[in-house]
């Protein structure tokens, strides 16, 4: 007979049960706000019950179900009376403990005893599955946990890399560079649209020889010294006036001497 | 292929700027995959020991390495922090816990472990956070979703595989329950009394 391991619970329920119905338990003696609180603490009726098992230090393979029963009873009821929000989850279990309770009262035929159920398998088979899954999630919460222990490293180089920016290298300057003497060599081509007027300038010079001369050998118009852009513009400005018939080219005979001179010198 | 010395330093660089686990795959591109696994496996042990005794660790996840703080310099670095994370709750992470240790599960069977209804809110905090999500559906009435956590999961708590969960504490050696006529004679007799 394990008789000995029931007399302290046996004790404890008796005195209890020979104050009934007066005040609820002492452990249970509690400010009504803080009761509250307790009250929220517990996960459900799973929650609850380990915890009148563990506090009671009752085997959990061989659960008293009457006590416990009382005890979880007297809990749902303070939990009603404070207005708490009760779960249907607490009344079902509250209906599932009576249910196991019942059943250990009625006599088993002693044939059938080795092969029925205890009636608490299912639920020690819960209760000790809950309170494992409870246990491993404090360890869970026990581990670093990113953001809340440790911190990824991410040093600033990360950001500036990941803003891309376009890569520059010497080529593309050289290329741009390039580029920007072209459209100054288009601009530069207008300004030698402005030597024609130094052609203008030049056909008055040959004039105002002429004017001095009247006739001038070809070669006595050019001056080589100035250069060769000075012969070029001096020989257009010669054509110019040629086609203006502003002057006279003539040559008497070929490979003999050129001369140049006024149109209308003769006229006057 | 750079000496080793270079390409440590390479994999400092390549680690230290990014805040998110770099797979070994990836590691390997950056040298071409002109070295070994194996090869580069030493190397990043050998960067881990270089890094020992700093206030930042080297540390390998499951989806790859992440160089991280330590733990010991949190409370440091939250003083800097106008708030602090918040905690999950108990129902968070006992469901967490369900989802980790006996994945995959429905919510029905994470209320039948609990006790309790698991609230849609419950689920939404670790979906959102990315440590869990759904990976089938059992084929009953109403085909419920089957959740799993996710390398996220593994990767922000540190951990490499599922097997370096804490293990289970086997908090009863046995769930066999004896017949035991003996305890329940004398309870059965206690009964009337009680009830």
């Amino acid at each position: 007979m394990s008789e000995p391991a029931q007399l302290p619970l046996a004790g404890r329920v008796a005195r209890l049960y020979g104050e009934p119905f007066i005040e609820i338990p002492r452990d249970l003696y509690i400010p009504p706000d803080a009761l509250e609180v307790i009250l929220e603490a517990f996960e459900g009726p799973l929650d609850l019950l380990l915890y009148l098992i563990r506090r009671e230090n009752l085997d959990i393979l061989d659960i008293p179900m009457a006590p416990l029963t009382r005890q979880y009873l007297e809990y749902v009821e303070a939990m009603r009376a404070t207005n708490l929000e009760l779960a249907a989850e607490y009344l079902v279990m509250a209906a599932m403990l009576i249910e196991i309770k019942s059943r250990l009262l009625l006599p088993r035929p002693p044939a059938a005893e080795p092969l029925e159920d205890d009636p608490r398998a299912e639920l020690v088979r819960r209760l000790l599955e809950y309170e494992r899954i409870k246990k491993a999630a404090q360890q869970l919460d026990q581990l670093p946990q990113l953001g809340r222990d440790v911190l990824a490293v991410s040093v600033w180089v990360e950001r500036t890399v990941a803003e891309r920016l376009p890569d520059v290298n010497p080529q593309d300057l050289a290329e741009a560079w390039r580029g920007l003497l072209h459209r100054a060599r288009l601009s530069a081509h207008h300004r030698v649209s402005r030597e024609e007027l130094s052609v203008r300038e030049h056909m008055s010079g040959v004039l105002r020889r002429l004017q001095e001369r009247r006739v001038l050998e070809f070669g006595e118009l050019f001056d080589p010294a100035r250069g060769v852009a000075v012969l070029v513009v001096t020989l257009l400005a010669v054509l110019e006036l040629a086609r203006e018939t502003l002057i006279e080219i003539t040559q008497s005979e070929n490979f003999a001497p050129i001369y140049v001179k006024l149109a209308h010198a003769e006229s006057h | 292929m750079p000496n080793p010395t270079e390409a440590k330093r390479i994999l400092e660089a390549a680690l230290l700027a990014s805040p998110e686990p770099v797979s070994l795959a990836d590691l390997r591109r950056l040298f071409d995959d002109q070295v070994g696994g194996d090869t580069l496996k030493n190397l990043l042990d050998e960067l881990r020991e270089d890094w020992s005794g700093r206030a930042v660790e080297l540390v390998s996840l499951a989806s790859g390495w992440r160089f991280q703080t330590r733990p010991e310099f949190q409370p440091f670095a939250e003083k800097l922090q106008p708030e602090k994370p918040p905690r999950y709750s108990r129902a968070v992470m006992e469901t967490l816990a369900i989802i980790a240790y006996r994945q995959p599960v429905t919510r029905g069977d994470i209320e039948d472990t609990r006790g309790v209804v698991v609230s849609t809110q419950i689920i939404q905090t670790l979906e959102n956070r990315g440590w869990i999500d759904v990976v089938g559906h059992r084929d009953t009435p109403g085909r419920p979703a089957l959740y799993a956590t996710t390398r996220t999961f593994l990767d922000d708590l540190g951990l490499r595989s599922l097997q370096e969960l804490p293990p289970l504490e086997e908090i009863a050696k046995t769930l066999q329950l004896e017949p035991a006529p003996a305890p329940v004679a004398p309870e059965a007799a206690n009964e009337p009394a009680a009830g």
